[in-house]
């Protein structure tokens, strides 16, 4: 499952860019790797991030793993609903389990992420 | 089996366990010796339980639960062997049990040189010169320990510059955990193909900034790094010091001491080496044994004998880290773990390394030929084992396996570590253990294998003749229930 | 020899096994200069019946509590023990397990866990409990960690009245981290809210109170909640659990975190450990608690079961970012804890608590009327209370052992400054006869 209008960091995040506005979660192959979402660690609204920071962490029942943002921005919006219903990202990675949205701060940093094509290749080998 | 109650689900209004004598002072209404606002307004919501009903809850949860007592438990890296009965009396003889920590030093000498007598045995153990035995549990230990050689760094004005601490991959999580909580950044260090530390990539990570490494020989692959020595040196060339972390003490005794190695600070878990029962989790003792340079920030205070042969409580160490806890160590844990050295005796100690790399190896030659082996070669006291091919062929994962042993009446090998194992299961079987309990054990792990590739469901839906079946972890981890409530 | 079963013919067994001829061989991987040559310094082993006389006679050594009549606490406390606790403690399974990782056949000590982590929520009002800390000096240091993390600050204010010991353990800790412990001065047995006002400031992450403080006294904490969350800190109350027997619930003071030495309930005095520390904290702090927690799930068949659970907090999975490196911790002394207030009940621990507070007061009563003893502070106490005396205070200590009494903590190593000073702790376990022996024998100085 690897939606072709996404774009994909190494760490395994999508992120979907909608006018100035990215969208950003985890991957199917992420949500597979980690197991059962047990609690999201959500990042704050208007906090500013650079580009491979750590944009939260999701946990696992016995893995822990860092977000780490695909670009630089603010943050905008975050996906309360995870708080309550963290498997969300279980069910729908690319949908209802996305977990930030971000002001795209340099559109260029998008060019370096990877096309669906290219993060198949990463995870299948 | 049926399920037990709780507590809070029993008991009738009025009923007592324990009754305190009648109070023979006056009794003045507390509204007037506190004031009404500092006094709870509600009886507390505790039940209200007989004791043969208390006695009896407890009983049955006892009989939910496995020790070892009841049967094996080959847990790699907790050293899971017999804890001698003698033991308990000991720690709980009043000349032991009722003493208070504030007793004037001339009224607990017998306490004072059981711990000194002990501190001097650890000494030679690790065969490093001084100890305190204030920590609590290893993890104390290593906390104590890094604080150590960051006063030690500090001491020679190099505490801004030394801030790493290096750890192997396959360190135990406490080593990166304690290293964080004592201000040090830890950096992590690669296994080479023998399962030791990569000394080329040791290397690479060695600088100015180290303030040391921590590690665990025979490390947590049950491997004792032939390279150990090259190590301590490149770390103390480096300007560093060395800490072990002692949970794999047990292969080590009168055989290969931690100072003779290089190490500089040891931490005992005598919960583990020394036979004192584990309680569910605790309570557990970490002594640690120090070089001499680290000798002056020992937390204080520690049990000195004075030129007369009295002993005394140091508290004038200047350079002291401070206290890592309150009063002295978990003085109980090691009157047991006194008596049990006193009881071993040199030779006994060595024979008890001895048989348990024995006992390890033998069990390991048994299981080889039905599981991955990640690192073929002589273990010490515990080895790592893969069921990476079941999860490749038949679905079934180590951790299904380790379930299956439970219906067999075994306690799971630690399964999932260390981390650079895919699919681990370590195997430590303890020196307690008889040849007979070792095939029994043996004929189980086959059977398993068996049934992994004939039945593997039976193996997946594991266990099915303990008290519960598998228990919903995501379910606890989603919708925590954490304490029971009124209404729940 | 000892406990090991191995005999010569197994072990020849099993090198055969090996195709080995020496255990020796074993060890052929450990680098000669790396290998112990001979045998260790150690005194020669004995058997059951050879050493059994040698730790009578260490023991016999020792004052012990059974002997001597104990007027100490500060910190470690001679209440009763209901005798069915030992026994309890005492099962093997409960004994002899390790940490309940393989939650099937872990079911009684999570249960237990469970139970534990109740009975401290009930005690102190608050949401969640951990499964013990090491004590309460490193219940207390965690606690002020966590205020830190929670504020992402870096300050934490404990005024004098905590105990000594209590604070050079937090301050140790909180080094440790770079973080920074402020002090700040109690002159009269309590809290000073005037005093803690000008050191409150958006520098200070959490609050510590001692509650009785270290001097048996009660703090101001009906004040303290609004002031500390008006900084934008956290409160931190250390709290004697058997005094919430009648005293308020710390919730009820708005406490963020409570923390104790839990060793009052069922645990031996045992020279100073091994002994508990509590840990209760409101909700919203529950993934930044250090230490094992319980939780209640289902099993396959939708029964109801218990596990550790929140465990990517700690160490053996977020590694160095657990929120503790803490480990083995004191489970079987939080058993005993629970098997105590499972025993007391409410009503029991209601009549110890108010025993304590009696027996404190009349003592109180009887010493400061006598000649060369005054009271050291003016406001209400629990089960302890400071006297400044006349006379020497390690004499007075002295003639107090003569008469087999182990009277009031003379106060000089602990505070320089009350060099007269000595910290008497009456509980529920004396009797009018023992204090009035000790009022009789302090008149005698």
């Amino acid at each position: 499952m690897y939606p072709a209008e996404l774009k994909y960091t190494e760490e395994h995040e999508w992120v979907r860019v909608e006018g100035n506005i990215a969208r950003v979660g985890i991957t199917d192959f992420a949500q597979k790797e980690l197991g059962d979402v047990v609690f999201v660690e959500l990042p704050a609204v208007g906090d500013s991030i650079k580009a491979t920071d750590s944009l939260g962490v999701v946990e696992s029942v016995k893995a822990v793993s860092d977000i780490y943002s695909p670009i630089s921005g603010q943050i905008v919006k975050v996906n309360e609903k995870l708080e309550d219903s963290p498997e969300l990202i279980n069910q729908d990675p690319y949908g209802e389990g996305w977990i930030a949205e971000i002001e795209v701060e340099d559109p260029k940093e998008l060019e370096g992420l990877l096309s669906a094509d290219g993060y198949r290749a990463l995870v299948e080998g | 089996m049926a399920q037990v109650p709780l507590l809070f689900e029993m008991g009738s209004p009025g009923r007592v366990g324990y009754r305190v004598p009648e109070c023979d002072v006056p009794k003045k209404p507390l509204e007037e010796l506190f004031g009404e606002d500092a006094l709870r307004k509600e009886p507390l919501p505790l039940p209200e339980l007989g004791e043969l009903e208390v006695v009896r809850h407890f009983v049955q949860l006892s009989r939910l639960n496995h020790g070892v007592d009841v049967g094996f438990y080959p847990l790699g890296s907790c050293t899971m062997k017999y804890n001698p009965k003698i033991n308990e009396d000991a720690a709980n003889l009043p000349g032991f049990a009722r003493l208070h920590p504030y007793q004037r030093e001339d009224t607990v000498q017998g306490a004072l040189q059981l711990m000194y007598e002990l501190g001097e045995y650890l000494a030679e153990i690790a065969g490093l010169p001084r100890v305190t035995l204030h920590p609590a549990a290893g993890a104390h230990g290593e906390l104590t320990g890094l604080l150590l050689i960051r006063a030690y760094h500090e001491s020679r004005g190099e505490g801004d510059t030394r801030r790493e601490i290096i750890v192997p991959d396959s360190a135990h999580g406490t080593n990166p955990a304690t290293a964080a909580m004592c201000g040090f950044i830890p950096v992590e260090v690669k296994s080479d193909e023998r399962g030791g530390v990569d000394l080329a990539a040791l290397k690479e990570v060695l600088g100015p900034q180290t303030a040391g490494l921590m590690l665990t020989n025979p490390n947590t692959l049950g491997l004792y790094d032939e390279n150990i020595l090259a190590i301590t040196r490149l770390v103390h060339e480096a300007g560093g010091l060395v800490y072990y972390d002692g949970a794999n003490m047990n292969a080590n005794m009168g055989i290969s001491r931690p100072g003779d190695m290089g190490f500089d600070v040891v931490h005992f878990n005598v919960h583990k080496t020394f036979s004192t029962p584990h309680g569910g989790g605790g309570p557990g003792a970490g002594p640690i044994a120090v070089a001499e340079c680290l000798a002056p920030f020992l937390p204080v205070p520690t049990v000195e004998k004075d030129e007369a042969g009295k002993f005394y409580l140091n508290y004038d160490l200047p350079q002291s880290i401070g206290m890592v806890k309150g009063f002295y160590g978990n003085f109980a844990v090691l009157v047991r773990g006194y008596t049990y050295i006193r009881m071993m005796g040199p030779e006994g100690l060595r024979r008890a390394s001895e048989d348990a790399v024995l006992n390890a190896n033998y069990l390991f030659a048994r299981l080889k030929d039905y599981f991955d082996v990640p690192y073929p070669r002589i273990c010490k006291h515990e080895f790592v084992l893969s069921a990476k091919s079941y999860k490749e062929k038949y679905g079934v994962r180590t951790l299904d396996m380790a379930k299956r042993l439970l219906d067999y009446g075994y306690h799971a090998p630690t399964v999932y570590f260390p981390l650079i194992v895919e699919e681990a299961l370590m195997i430590e079987p303890t020196e307690t253990e008889t040849k007979e309990t070792l095939d029994e054990f043996v004929e189980a792990m086959i059977e398993i294998c068996e049934e992994a590739k004939r039945d593997p469901e039976t193996v997946k839906t594991a266990p099915h003749t303990t008290p519960v079946g598998r228990l919903d972890e995501t379910r606890a981890a989603r919708q925590l229930d954490l304490r029971w409530r009124k209404s729940s | 020899m000892g406990f090991t079963p191995v005999t010569d013919q197994d072990r020849q067994g099993m090198l055969d096994a090996l195709g080995l001829e020496a255990v020796e061989q074993l060890f052929q991987d450990v680098p000669p200069q790396a290998r112990f040559q001979g045998k260790l310094n150690l005194p020669e082993a004995m058997t059951e019946g050879e050493i059994w006389p040698h730790l009578l006679e260490l023991s016999s050594r020792n004052a012990n509590l059974d002997e001597y009549v104990c007027f100490r606490g500060a910190g470690a406390y001679d209440h009763l023990v209901p005798r069915a606790i030992g026994h309890i403690l005492s099962r093997s399974e409960f004994l002899t397990a390790y940490t309940p990782y393989q939650a099937e056949i872990s079911q009684g000590v999570l249960q237990a866990i469970y139970e534990y982590q109740s009975m401290i929520c009930l005690l102190t009002g608050m949401d969640v409990a951990n499964a013990s800390m090491y004590d309460g000096p490193t219940a207390l240091a965690e606690a002020a960690i966590m205020t830190c993390g929670a504020t992402r600050r870096g300050k934490v204010l404990a005024p004098t009245t905590i105990h000594p010991v209590y604070r050079q353990v937090v301050a140790t800790y909180l080094r440790s981290r770079d973080l920074e412990l402020v002090e700040i001065p109690a002159p009269d047995g309590a809290m000073c809210l005037d005093i803690l006002k000008e050191h409150l400031n958006e520098e200070v992450a959490g609050v510590l109170v001692q509650h009785p403080n270290f001097f048996g006294c009660l703090e101001p904490v009906d004040a303290l909640a609004d002031l500390v969350h008006g900084a934008g800190a956290l409160l931190v109350a250390c709290v004697d659990p058997i005094s919430l027997g009648i005293l308020k619930a710390p919730a009820d003071y708005g406490a963020d975190i409570v923390v104790g030495e839990g060793q009052a309930l069922g645990n031996q005095i045992s020279f100073g450990g091994p002994y508990l520390g509590f840990f209760a904290a409101r909700e919203n702090l529950v993934r930044r608690m250090p230490g094992r927690i319980a939780g209640a799930t289902v099993d396959s068949k939708g029964r109801r079961g218990f596990v550790l659970t929140l465990q990517a907090r700690e160490q053996h999975i977020r590694r160095e970012r657990a929120t503790s490196n803490i480990c083995s911790n004191q489970a079987l002394n939080a058993l005993a804890a629970t098997v105590y207030l499972a025993l007391v009940g409410p009503a029991g621990l209601k009549e110890i608590a108010s025993q304590c507070a009696w027996k404190a007061r009349y003592a109180w009563e009887k010493i400061t009327a006598l000649e060369g003893f005054a009271p050291m502070f003016k406001g209400p106490f629990f089960k302890e209370f400071a006297v400044s005396c006349a006379g020497d205070a390690e004499e007075i200590d002295d003639h107090l052992l003569q008469k087999k009494i182990i009277g009031g903590l003379p106060l000089k190593k602990l505070y320089p400054e009350l060099e007269a000073g000595m910290l008497f702790c009456v509980t529920e376990a004396r009797t009018k006869e023992q204090i009035d022996a000790l009022v009789s024998a302090l008149g005698e100085v």
